[in-house]
């Protein structure tokens, strides 16, 4: 078991930011909590690199209690906080060397873990960190968290404000990090980056509502579930609404999904009754549930019964 | 130790690639010594003054030309009428006007007796002070040698007591013997409390103290990191302050340069650790801007004896002022500087700093929080 977090609960005043949080990650496990903004994802991985004191419940990373150990914890966590935090003035190669000295390690002996990444930022080792693009900064971020060869690797928000295509490198990296045997928590508020986790942890207004593989979350849609797209979205997703008293309809890319619970309305009837509504361009297949699908029903419906 | 000094080299990177910050550390002290040096000096020279005089006779005319070669006045307007008094001064041209009666000589000889009058310009009750004294001491002079001239060797000289004043270690009494200290304390505190106050901060806003905080870096170190390149910077500067001190103005080094240094080094240390101290508490750069040039920059300007004499500010004041390093650092260095004296004279002003300087250290570590809240 590399981290075991037990009934954590932190509040802000007023705002309770996590209720009761229980989970645990295996070694080796890249571990995904998955959430809107606001749902007390970072207030808990603050807790666990040991930046912030819960009110209630017990956590331990790599075997150590993130209260009473916090010093000897700290020597082998690598922690990418959300915002960039990194120092803007300092070059890539500053950057790198500060934090590899501050933790007492070289870098050439660490190099092999980072090489992959590395590659790609030394054509910029003289540049400053704060004229690199959005993945650049995230790169050297994860780089900068590596340097001392950390057991456990905490990724606050990693994908948030990096292109698309740099978003699926750093994706790959992590992946071959955890060939190497650290194990990774990643929170993300993108559903996408969810189906690349080993398992993931629904996180909603401070609660767990799910934990399980993203394979696992899906199979466990039960409801039939089709893509739409008519050349009047808008009207479209209000009028399937109104489709059963329990239809659900949301955007999703190009298409809006359509959820019917109880299955009652086969394609065909559907088709019908937009076709009674003036929709023209209608098209309607049956998709496979996403995480995100999987996500917004247990928004919905609250805790997965199954 | 590896670590510490890779934060401290992080510590000089940020520093000197930072414009702004390099501005601050070295404009401001020259920018602030030179205009303090030029500016405010209470010494008054070539003074615009007016004179009115009916009588333009031997007396009167050796008088006038006795004041305007003093150098402390310069004739701005001969008056023709006591009438033309009131504009001149509605003007603002002239600071003292000096009106002698008609037949001055004669009356002077003849009754032994003459008046004058002194007008002065008291919208500046210091300058006006300054002038008239200035202008009476030289009347004063005028009237002995009058004495002497119409009577070589009278006996009978009306008895009087001849003051003979002796101003000690500032015979000229020159303005930058007491601003040069002044500005260094002012400086020194302004470009070590100030810029280190700042700089913890701004780990803080950009988010990076959420990392440094999960290193193995103690809190000591992160501390220490932080003031080690702002007092070799410092340092630097009061080598700067003093040479333009003593190139530029003329201020004397009677004194040891060794042991002014070292007292330097500790009134920075202690404004370093005041710095420090207020960094821990604020949370953005702004407020620690702001607390540390209304809660430092002022006391230390307004309360530590720089412009105002300790002595004559009411007594809450005074026991306020001796909370501020500044109030304990100017004594050293005109000690050192202008009397010459060493620490025999010097040590409990010395030992309040230090204390200062570790009870601000502990503090602040006491202060400095593991975590984040």
């Amino acid at each position: 078991m590399s981290i075991s977090v037990q009934n954590i609960s932190k509040s802000y005043g007023p705002v309770q930011a996590v209720k009761a949080v229980s989970f645990e990650v295996l070694e080796g496990e890249i571990f995904g909590l998955i959430g809107p903004d606001g749902a007390g994802k970072t207030t808990l991985f603050r807790i666990l690199a040991s930046l912030l004191l819960p009110d209630a419940g017990q956590a331990r990373v790599d075997g150590l209690d993130v209260v009473q150990d916090y010093k000897a914890l700290r020597r082998r966590i690598g922690y990418m906080p959300g915002r960039f935090s990194l120092y803007q003035d300092l070059s890539v190669e500053e950057n790198l060397g500060f934090f590899a000295n501050v933790f007492g390690a070289h870098i050439r002996d660490n190099y092999d873990l980072i090489r992959d990444i590395y590659v790609q930022l030394e054509p910029f080792s003289d540049r400053r960190a704060g004229a690199l693009s959005g993945g650049m900064k995230q790169k050297l971020a994860l780089c900068c968290a590596l340097i001392h060869r950390p057991r456990v690797l905490f990724l606050d928000e990693p994908g948030t404000g990096v292109d698309p295509v740099s978003r699926k490198e750093f994706w790959d990296m992590l992946r071959r990090l955890r060939a190497s045997g650290i194990t990774i928590l990643v929170s993300t508020a993108y559903m996408d980056e969810a189906a690349l986790c080993d398992r993931v942890a629904l996180i909603q207004k401070g609660e767990i509502l799910a934990i399980d593989t993203p394979r696992g979350l899906t199979a466990a849609y039960r409801h039939p579930l089709f893509a739409v797209r008519s050349d009047d979205m808008y009207r479209l997703i209000r009028d399937l609404r109104d489709l059963t008293p329990d239809a659900d309809c949301y955007a999703f890319g190009e298409y809006a999904h359509l959820v019917v619970p109880g299955g009652g309305s086969p394609s065909a009837a559907i088709l019908q009754y937009l076709e009674a509504r003036g929709h023209t361009g209608v098209e309607l297949l049956p998709v496979q549930a996403t995480v995100e699908d999987s996500f917004i029903d247990l928004m919905k419906n609250g805790v997965w019964t199954t | 130790m590896n670590r510490f000094f890779a934060f401290v080299i992080k510590e000089f990177r940020h520093i000197y690639r930072d414009r702004r910050t390099m501005l601050i550390l070295f404009g401001m002290p020259v920018i602030q010594v030179l205009l303090f040096g030029f500016v405010l000096t209470n010494e008054i020279k070539n003074a615009a003054i007016a004179i009115l005089d009916p009588s333009k006779d031997e007396a009167s005319l050796r008088l006038t030309s006795k004041l305007l070669s003093s150098g402390y006045f310069r004739l701005e307007r001969s008056l023709a009428s006591a009438d033309a008094l009131e504009p001149a001064f509605r003007q603002g041209k002239i600071k003292l006007a000096l009106v002698f009666p008609p037949g001055f000589s004669h009356t002077l000889r003849h009754d032994g007796t003459a008046q004058l009058q002194l007008i002065g310009d008291a919208s500046d009750p210091n300058t006006a002070t300054t002038l008239i004294n200035y202008a009476n001491a030289i009347i004063l002079d005028f009237q002995r040698e009058q004495v002497a001239l119409s009577n070589p060797n009278a006996p009978g000289a009306p008895p009087g007591i001849r003051v003979e004043t002796r101003m000690r270690y500032n015979p000229e009494q020159k303005a930058v013997f007491n601003f040069v200290p002044g500005v260094m304390t002012l400086i020194l505190m302004l470009v070590s409390a100030m810029m280190t106050s700042i700089t913890l901060a701004r780990e803080k806003e950009l988010g990076t103290m959420e990392v440094l905080l999960v290193s193995p870096l103690q809190p000591l170190q992160i501390l220490l990191g932080k003031t080690a390149p702002y007092l070799a910077l410092s340092f630097l500067n009061t080598v700067l302050v003093v040479a333009l001190g003593m190139l530029v103005f003329g201020m004397p080094m009677r004194g040891s340069f060794l042991l002014l240094g070292l007292e330097c080094l500790l009134y920075m240390f202690v404004a370093l650790s005041l710095g420090i101290f207020i960094s821990t508490r604020a949370k953005t750069q702004m407020v620690a801007m702001f607390a540390s040039a209304l809660g430092l920059m002022m006391p230390t300007i307004l309360l530590s004896g720089f412009l105002f004499p300790r002595e004559s500010m009411p007594l809450l004041l005074q026991i306020i002022s001796v909370l501020f390093p500044a109030t304990w650092f100017i004594p050293i260095i005109k000690g050192v500087m202008i009397k010459g004296v060493g620490l025999e004279y010097l040590w409990k002003e010395t030992l309040v700093l230090a204390l200062m300087a570790l009870g601000f250290i502990g503090l602040s570590l006491r202060n400095f929080k593991n975590r984040l809240e």
